[in-house]
């Protein structure tokens, strides 16, 4: 098992639940986050002159997948998070040493 | 003379739209300032209310407009309301209730206690700032709007105007805002650069918008009866602000994009400084004096940012600046046949006017800085002004008043 952490762009919040879900992942967290890469702050304006907002809001899913599922599951996000612009995020791969669903009690593979 | 029921309703509804400007200006701060401080900042502005709100009935009113002492003060002879009735004041607003031009005048020494504030947010220590509250509105605001306002008071005797507290109320706010802050110093990172982002632009443009709202029983009000001179008073009042607040816009545009902070910031300094003037210039020199006083504000401000001045909500460039153009611009646009208690100014060719607005705004200004700065020397060296460096930093929503502006487990 394998946990996927994709930041991405808030907008694309639809389109990548959407392709999740195309490959079978309906279960995932989201949450709002800040965060910068290369496409560093943006400049905004105060009352007169300008500051610099250096995080930027973006959004991170996180989704726990079958170790033979990574390949596809990257592909999904990258293609449907993807603009082109600096911006468009980062997904990391971390491994998963167990997974138990509260309900039931099942362990491993079957309770993702 | 009796009590003219026309002009008291419309006083006691100005003192009530004078009232609604102190949350104004709690919101219009509140906005401003980073997240973790906007109740600090808030209850700044509306803990005036209750502050200045007692002393002023229980003796600031006398000591303002009481008899006369030498042009400077007022005597004690209004001492807890003693001889303030229902019956009009001889001297003041004489087709009103004494009660009610009393109240009126206290709706303007809470906002101009409460302006100040701007400068000092994010650092200052509540009960220090309480302590030098209370001791500013004695020692230099009555003073000074005896001066100009009192029966006797020696700018009033000299022929200064201000119509309706253009001198009294900002500019004293604007330059001890500016002498206050000097003194406390800058934020912790401000030197740094590190950026203090407002927390929430709707709700400064909410206080501004009450600010506007309210302006109207400050400058129509101020007119003390309702009649010709109010309605006057009002439309020069919109005018200035509309100038302003589109000059500011364009401004801002130009730089780079027209913000709502900005455009904001523009109509209140449009109302500044039509404040003096309201009552003695005609209603369409709102349009000059609107635009230069955003003119002035902007760059004012962009100096003060330049010359890395803490002075964190430009309390100084707004109501200092602004209130002095106004009482200069009064000096230019005044013209006798608006208000016949007024005068001409430098357009109708007196030219001496410009000359008793410049003493009444120098005067002013070197007395509320000076006396700013000893007062505010004082209370630091006695209870200290500031806060600790990990109350600053934890914010003094928490450290100074043990709540928080947004609350619940996710944030």
């Amino acid at each position: 098992m394998k946990k996927i952490e994709a930041i991405i762009r808030e907008e694309k919040l639809e389109p990548v639940r959407k392709s999740l879900e195309a490959n079978g992942y309906f279960g995932m967290t989201v949450s709002e986050v800040s965060g910068r890469g290369r496409q560093k702050g943006i400049p905004l304006q105060w009352r007169v002159g300008e500051y610099r907002v250096d995080f930027l809001p973006k959004i991170k899913i996180e989704v726990v997948v079958l170790d033979d599922d990574v390949p596809r599951t990257l592909n999904a996000i990258t293609a449907s998070a993807r603009t082109g612009e600096m911006g468009d995020g980062k997904i990391f791969v971390i491994p998963v040493e167990n997974a138990v669903r509260v309900r039931t009690g099942e362990n491993g593979e079957n309770a993702i | 003379m009796p009590v003219n029921p026309g002009d008291t309703a419309w006083i006691l509804i100005s003192s009530a739209l004078v009232m609604l400007m102190t949350p104004g200006v709690a919101l219009f701060y509140g906005g401003m300032v980073r997240r973790k401080n906007v109740l600090s900042t808030m209850m700044m502005s509306f803990a005036a209310l209750g502050l200045v709100g007692l002393l002023w009935v229980l003796y600031g009113y006398s000591l303002s407009f009481g008899t006369d002492i030498g042009g400077i003060i007022g005597r004690l002879d209004y001492l807890g309301l003693r001889q303030v009735g229902q019956e009009p004041s001889p001297i003041y607003a004489s087709t009103v209730p004494h009660l009610a031009f009393m109240i009126f005048q206290a709706m303007f020494a809470i906002i101009t206690v409460a302006l100040i504030t701007g400068a000092v947010v994010e650092r200052i220590r509540f009960g220090a700032l309480l302590l030098f509250s209370a001791l500013w509105l004695t020692l230099v605001y009555c003073p000074v709007a005896h001066w100009v306002w009192g029966d006797g008071g020696w700018l009033a005797k000299l022929g200064a105007l201000d119509f309706a507290g253009g001198t009294v109320v900002h500019i004293c706010a604007g330059i001890s805002a500016l002498a206050l802050a000097l003194v406390l110093g800058p934020r912790r990172g401000f030197c740094h650069g590190e950026p203090m982002e407002p927390n929430n632009v709707p709700m400064v443009m909410l206080g501004a918008g009450l600010l506007w709202f309210g302006w109207f029983g400050f400058n129509a009000g101020s007119a003390l009866t309702s009649n010709g001179l109010a309605a006057s008073a009002f439309v020069a009042t919109n005018t200035s602000a509309a100038a302003a607040a589109f000059t500011w816009m364009v401004l801002s545009w130009m730089y780079r994009r027209p913000t709502l902070l900005g455009t904001a910031t523009g109509a209140v300094a449009g109302l500044v400084a039509i404040t003096p003037a309201a009552g003695f210039v005609s209603p369409l020199m709102g349009i000059p004096i609107g635009m230069g006083a955003a003119i002035i504000c902007y760059y004012c401000m962009l100096l003060r940012m330049k010359l890395r001045i803490d002075e964190s909500l430009d309390v100084w460039a707004v109501h200092g600046m602004g209130g002095a153009w106004g009482a200069l611009a009064t000096g230019i646009f005044a013209s006798a046949a608006v208000n016949a208690a007024g005068a001409d100014g430098l357009l109708m060719g007196n030219v001496l006017q410009l000359g008793k607005q410049a003493i009444g705004v120098m005067a002013v200004g070197a007395f509320a800085f000076a006396a700013t700065w000893v007062l505010g020397k004082l209370v630091d060296v006695t209870v200290g002004l500031r806060v600790g460096s990990m109350e600053e930093t934890v914010g003094l929503d928490i450290s100074q008043h043990g709540e928080r502006a947004y609350g619940g487990l996710l944030r």
